[in-house]
């Protein structure tokens, strides 16, 4: 049998689909752990990033650690993370070790990107702000996060796309998402099922991209559309 | 914050309904008190050394000076953007030390180097970002932005939904300098507000923004390391040297006339009599009636008013009466209509609000040594001749200084 009547016949199963082990209860468990852990990165970073962006301070030490943490294997994290909650009810083997793992993925490109942000904001439009008579939040709301806002939602795009596909991991210690088809298609021989996971993750992936390359556009002044077309041809170029 | 009305102008002006002329508040009276600024340890030299200044209400008051002497520290003393470190400084009596720096900060309008619009906000949002801070309504927000847009000289309607990169350098002046007035501030300060534009467009956005000022009347502290701009702009000057000492403070006029010691004098340059034609304006002369020439006008008719003229040009204008070029005396013998080939090309357009000395150097510059005074509308009201002006220089008289000084 080729690949090709493997997946015909896999997909023509209708419990393969809506089934309590189908793609769409992997995708949304895929999509859930995800979201999750990308909204725990932006809670814990973007404050971070925005902080220090500002201020100044204690930007070495952070951006330092943020570098390290960038270079973690994911896969390494949970391996430490695991003994340490295995034994924490109910989610403390399953759950928890991918969630701190993928956590931990995504903090470091939002703080850069969002510490980088802050600093390339012209200081004179900063100064403008401030000898205008903006309170010290006011600034940061009105004129340096808006105009940071190319960096920071690079930042968060780069971590949401590693997100969805690291979160294929998760599976290993039996988190659920689209990595469970990939690991139960190994494991049954079940090459359709693995091809699936596989595109599923890949689709994923890329429509996360392109959900955020919108948001790029819709959130963007677009008094700032030149220095992000700026900003994006100069990333292609990297 | 503490001084909660959402508007804080005199009582009379406040809340008046606001489709009428708009209540506009004139300056405050500025007061430094031996104010010194130190960056470094007590000892340490100080970046202001013990200024005393009183800048009168409504008058242009501009600190000038080689670099590092301090004129800047000195102007953001003024809104706290850098604290003093001993002295006081008051605003209409009261002390800014008394003030939070962010209330004090709304109510001074402030105008930066290289303007520092908000690159990411509209012209409309940029003109109305105090307001927004003050918590206006958003109606009457709108409207004071397209007042504003109007009071500078940008069309509202054209200008409002355009971001600061779509302007030109003027434009972007003109906004910053809206953008200060947005909440009818008493007092403005102004940071080398026209560095960033070339010499030509600087000279117009100069006049424009006196005769602006001519309507507001705010306390404008004006800082600037040109002595010819501060010469223009200023009611009076203050000649900072190094290490924030006050070298003199006086009229444009005193100061060129007498400068108080050799740092004053150097700093001044030797053209010092040159210079004091700066002081007065084009409008303060008596102009020249022009012989105005349009592409039909019949020759005889020309030669003859030339004659019965003290110039010996005759301006040639287009149909709206702006000048196109200057048709000498020698072209308009013989019949028929004046042919516009043989005109002088480029007259020099000076505007009335145009200083002596701009004008003297515009002159100078053209073929034709005289200038055509133009309105608003480039539409020609008057000649001016480069005689007229050495005469003035001669008699070190100058014309409407009287006026000029209130």
């Amino acid at each position: 049998m080729t690949l090709i009547d493997e997946l015909g016949a896999w997909l023509a199963d209708p419990t393969h689909w809506t089934g309590p082990d189908g793609m769409v209860t992997r995708l949304l468990e895929h999509v859930a752990l995800s979201g999750a852990c990308l909204g725990l990165a932006i809670a814990i970073a973007l404050p971070i990033g925005l902080w220090i962006g500002h201020t100044g301070r204690g930007a070495a030490g952070v951006i330092r650690a943020a570098n390290i943490g960038q270079a973690l294997p994911t896969l390494g994290v949970i391996g430490i993370v695991l003994p340490l909650t295995a034994n924490i009810e109910p989610y403390g083997f399953d759950l928890i070790p991918s969630i701190v793992a993928l956590v931990a993925l995504a903090i470091p490109p939002i703080v850069t990107n969002t510490y980088a942000g802050l600093r390339q904001v012209d200081p004179e439009a900063v100064e403008a702000g401030r000898g205008m008579g903006m309170r010290e939040l006011q600034l940061l709301r009105l004129v340096e996060v808006p105009l940071a806002l190319p960096s920071v939602l690079a930042g968060l795009r780069i971590s949401a796309v590693q997100v969805v596909a690291t979160a294929t991991l998760a599976a290993v210690l039996g988190a659920g998402g689209l990595g469970r088809l990939i690991i139960d298609g190994i494991a049954q021989q079940d090459d359709a099922q693995l091809f699936m996971g596989a595109v599923l993750v890949a689709i994923l992936a890329i429509a996360t991209e392109l959900a955020f390359a919108g948001l790029q556009r819709i959130a963007i002044s677009p008094g700032l559309r030149g220095r992000v077309q700026a900003a994006r041809g100069s990333a292609a170029d990297v | 914050m503490t001084t909660a009305a959402p508007d804080d102008r005199s009582p009379v002006a406040a809340r008046g309904q606001p489709s009428n002329p708009p209540p506009s508040t004139t300056g405050a009276v500025v007061e430094l008190d031996h104010v010194t600024k130190r960056y470094g340890p007590p000892g340490s030299s100080p970046a202001v050394n013990e200024l005393s200044l009183t800048i009168p209400a409504g008058e242009v008051c501009v600190l000038v000076g080689p670099s590092g002497c301090g004129k800047t520290t000195t102007m953001k003393m003024i809104n706290r953007l850098v604290e003093p470190t001993s002295g006081r400084l008051t605003i209409d009596g009261r002390d800014v030390m008394q003030l939070s720096p962010v209330d004090l900060r709304r109510r001074i309008g402030y105008v930066i180097q290289q303007v520092g619009l908000f690159p990411h906000m509209t012209v409309g949002e940029n003109t109305g970002v105090v307001p927004r801070l003050l918590r206006w309504p958003q109606a009457r927000i709108r409207e004071r932005v397209e007042e504003l847009l109007d009071l500078v000289g940008l069309e509202a309607a054209a200008y409002r939904d355009r971001y600061p990169s779509e302007l030109s350098g003027g434009e972007r002046q003109r906004v910053g300098v809206a953008r200060a007035l947005a909440a009818d501030p008493p007092v403005m300060l102004m940071d080398e507000p026209f560095g960033a534009v070339d010499p030509i467009r600087r000279d117009r956005l100069q006049n424009e923004f006196l005769r602006l000022q001519s309507r507001v009347r705010k306390t404008i502290v004006f800082v600037t390391h040109d002595v010819d701009e501060a010469i223009k702009m200023a009611d009076r000057i203050a000649i900072l040297q190094r290490g924030g000492i006050l070298a003199q403070y006086d009229t444009p006029d005193a100061i060129l006339s007498h400068p108080a010691n050799e740092f004053v004098e150097r700093f001044v340059g030797a053209d010092r009599g040159l210079k004091r034609l700066s002081l007065a304006r084009v409008r303060d002369l008596e102009l020249i009636r022009p012989v105005l020439v349009t592409a039909g006008t019949d020759r005889t008719d020309a030669r003859r008013e030339l004659q019965a003229s003290a110039v010996d040009f005759a301006l040639l204008a287009d149909e709206h009466g702006r000048p196109l070029g200057w048709i000498r005396a020698t072209d308009v013998d013989g019949q028929g209509p004046i042919d516009p080939e043989r005109a002088t090309p480029g007259a020099s357009l000076i505007e009335p609000e145009t200083t002596l000395r701009d004008a003297l150097s515009a002159m100078l510059a053209s073929s034709v040594q005289l200038g055509a005074v133009v309105d608003e509308d480039e539409r020609v009201v008057g000649l001016i001749s480069v005689d007229q002006i050495s005469e003035v220089l001669q008699s070190g008289n100058l014309p409407g200084k009287t006026d000029a000084t209130g």
